[in-house]
């Protein structure tokens, strides 16, 4: 102990927390970044959150009432874009500061100071992104923000873009050197911090699925940097790489866009894969069914998940041969997809259950994400997706998987580790509340989209043909009831913060298993400073 | 615990962070890699229904009696164009092999000069491979003086070689006002 506390000492300078403002902007502790890190996406989902509230107002009746349609079309771009580089990723980002050091006894992840930066980088990027909104709300002429949709088809964004789409472009390269600099340090902690003993074969599965959501991190972003990078030129350099006048190719976006696009959405669902495979076990007192085939499904969506991006796009018109390769290639990824559903249910088969609130989550994760994975296998059929193709079935299909999969599975994941990182155990009256209203209205709410969308109703458009007005009306029920839920969260987590509860012990849940229960809880501000011994 | 291991870690920490530093730096070049790939693949395969941008040189080996492909053509008019952009025929029922000339005018009711830059496309895009053009005024920019109304031929033919499941393609232009664009300017971007 002795030794590996003093040269500890040697690396961090102001190893005795400081506290107030400068504990948070100066820190280096992974516990303390994991924190911000979790705060922040929490933040920007109430604000995504409020943004959808203006769309479902909208959307409530047939008719303009609220927004006119420009603005309604810069909630939908905000919206989206802050609930993807905002909320979801920050969060398993989050999650993976808190818990991959804990997980492989490791003292701290394994670059600190770049840990801080790429935490204090994100509310500069968010600032600038919300800052264009609240310019088009309130500022003199009411420039318009972003209003080309989270995906930013060009020439929409480029030759069409408003002003505020250079705002957009910065913006997104920040978040894009945030994510690069947390996913290396994600795989040089994997890679080099492991407490003696933890092989990569013994590691939780939580760390295995982020360890890989880190390899397509730096494999991706970078493309989406590059992308924004070609349209940032196009618009004041002259280059004309999606200009058709100039000899470029709108549909060239496309591709690059989606190159990236696709390997995102398993960035945001494979740590919620590794969640769900460290409750279900827990809760079901039964070890994870096929271990070595969950971390071999993983690692093939991940490597799947590249050659599978024209499925976005199989209206551009495609030769027969491209479009018969995309749809196999994508139908080929539910395979290792149902092999890890299967794996979860198998692990609960037989098993003593009990039904905590992170259990609660999980198994509704496991049930709705495979509601969303079946929709995306509807969506993978070439000619049916001809008709369903940007309708609101396919806003079905991925709030599917993104809400009731990747943020229910954030929220399995708070529940299960609040206690470890606050030492109270969060309240099960508020917290049986957050579930149910939160499990009834997303249902309410995104459902009955699949109908709508299977009867044509297109995304993107601040007014709707009368025959959709019961669906949507109800659907905005949904919409506000859902979004009302999440404040009671808010209440859990801040009663959390605030150590109202009652303590927690160090392993709260019975048949959890892991090195973070080791540690007391709260999990203090050094942990495995000496690496524990791993059987 | 030995004296050197933690130095030891933290060499092993720099080493990996400079391969993936490394690695991240060559995916952003990866992805301006793949504007060129993009444009040989579509070259190839003529997946996005561009047609040449040369003219084709050698003439067709045979015409196929018995066969009749319907050409459709459209046309569009871009940013800055005001006048008149239209093609004299709609559509043509041609022979592979068989040489055709089509008319497209086009007018600048301004009163400064306008280059112009027309851009092809096919639809279905595999058919842009069968199209051979021995002239065409998309091969160059076209200047129309203030006032001006131009006729604008094309010349071309299918290569006999046409799959016999395209029976029917459309060729669409769309014509750009690059005017400031030649004169050295950026391409001013639009605000709203
Ligand atoms: C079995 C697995 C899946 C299949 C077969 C699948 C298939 C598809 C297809 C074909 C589309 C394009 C629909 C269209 O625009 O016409 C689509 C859209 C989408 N998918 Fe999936 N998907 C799957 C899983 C997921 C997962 C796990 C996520 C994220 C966590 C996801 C997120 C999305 C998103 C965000 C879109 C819409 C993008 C947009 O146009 O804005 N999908 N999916
Ligand atoms: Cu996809």
């Amino acid at each position: 102990m002795s030794t590996a506390a003093a040269t500890h000492d040697d690396h961090h300078d102001h190893h005795h927390a400081p506290t107030g403002l400068k504990r948070w902007l100066f820190s280096t502790n992974h516990k303390d970044i994991g924190t911000l890190y979790l705060w922040f996406s929490f933040a920007m989902f109430l604000v995504g959150g409020f943004m959808a509230m203006v769309i479902r107002a909208e959307l409530l009746e047939p008719g303009m009432q609220f927004v006119d349609p420009e603005f309604f079309n810069q909630m939908t771009t905000v919206h989206g874009l802050v609930m993807v580089f905002g909320a979801v990723m920050p969060a398993t980002v989050g999650l993976a500061n808190w818990m991959i050091p804990l997980m492989i006894g490791a003292p701290d992840m394994a670059l600190p100071r770049m840990n801080n930066w790429s935490f204090w980088i994100l509310p500069f990027a968010f600032g600038i992104l919300i800052f264009a909104v609240l310019m088009s709300a309130f500022g003199a002429g009411n420039p318009s923000a972003p209003n080309f949709g989270w995906t930013f088809y060009a020439p929409l964004s480029t030759k069409y873009g408003p002003a505020s789409t250079d705002l957009f472009i910065l913006s997104v390269h920040m978040m894009g050197i945030s994510s690069i600099m947390g996913a290396i340090n994600v795989v040089v902690t994997v890679f080099n911090m492991r407490a003696p003993g933890m092989t990569l074969m013994k590691m939780p599965l939580f760390v295995w699925t982020w360890l890989i959501t880190a390899f397509l991190l730096i494999a991706v972003i970078p493309v989406l940097a590059g992308v924004v990078t070609m349209m940032l030129t196009d618009r004041h350099f002259g280059t004309s790489f999606f200009d058709a006048a100039g000899g470029g190719d709108p549909v060239l976006f496309q591709h690059v866009f989606w190159f990236f696009g696709h390997p995102e959405v398993y960035i945001m669902i494979l740590p919620s894969f590794g969640i769900v495979s460290a409750i279900i076990p827990a809760f079901a007192r039964k070890p994870l069914f096929g271990y070595a085939s969950m971390v071999y499904a993983t690692a093939s969506i991940a490597l799947l998940s590249f050659v599978v991006w024209a499925h976005h796009m199989f209206t551009v018109g495609m030769p027969l041969a491209g479009t018969l390769f995309f749809m196999y290639m994508t139908m080929l990824i539910s395979v290792p997809t149902g092999v890890k559903v299967f794996n979860w249910v198998a692990t609960m088969w037989r098993g003593s259950m009990t039904f905590e609130l992170p259990m609660k989550w999980a198994i509704a994760f496991v049930i709705l994400f495979t509601c969303g994975g079946l929709s995306g296998l509807m969506l993978a059929i070439t000619p049916v997706d001809f008709q369903y193709h940007d309708t609101y079935f396919v806003v079905a299909h991925f709030h599917y998987v993104l809400v009731t999969g990747a943020i229910f599975s954030i929220f399995a994941a708070a529940y299960y580790w609040l206690p470890k990182w606050s030492g109270v155990m969060p309240s099960k009256l508020l917290g049986e509340l957050h579930f149910w209203n939160s499990l009834i209205s997303a249902n309410l709410l995104f459902f009955p989209m699949h109908f709508v969308g299977l009867a044509g109703m297109p995304r993107r458009y601040a007014d709707y043909a009368l025959q959709f007005a019961d669906y949507n009306f109800w659907i905005s029920i949904g919409g506000f009831w859902f979004g009302l839920s999440q404040v009671i969260f808010l209440v859990v987590a801040v009663r959390c913060a605030m150590k109202k509860g009652e303590p927690a012990p160090a392993k709260p849940w019975e048949g959890a298993e892991g090195l973070e229960w080791e540690v007391p809880s709260p999990a203090p501000f050094h942990t495995f400073d000496t690496p524990p011994v791993v059987k | 615990m030995s004296e050197n291991q933690p130095l030891s870690v933290e060499q092993r920490n720099k080493r990996t962070l400079k391969k993936l530093v490394i690695w991240a730096i060559a995916m952003f070049g990866f992805a301006f890699l793949m504007v060129p790939f993009y444009n040989v693949i579509c070259d190839i395969t003529g997946l996005n229904g561009k047609t040449s941008s040369t003219a084709a040189t050698d003439a067709p080996a045979e015409v196929v009696e018995d066969r009749t492909v319907t050409v459709e053509f459209i046309t569009q008019k871009g940013d800055g164009i005001s006048g008149e952009f239209t093609s004299e025929t709609k559509r043509v029922k041609v022979h592979p092999g068989e040489i055709t000339l089509v008319h497209f005018y086009a007018s600048n009711p301004t009163d400064s000069d306008m280059v112009t830059q027309s851009i092809p496309s096919v639809s279905p895009g595999i058919a842009a491979r069968y199209l051979h053009k021995t002239q065409c005024f998309c091969f160059d920019q076209q200047t129309l003086a203030a006032g001006e109304r131009k006729d604008m031929p094309m010349i071309f033919y299918l290569d006999p070689e046409i799959p016999s499941h395209i029976n029917q393609f459309t060729l669409s232009y769309t014509i750009f006002d690059v005017t400031e664009r030649v004169a050295g300017k950026n391409n001013s971007v639009a605000v709203n």
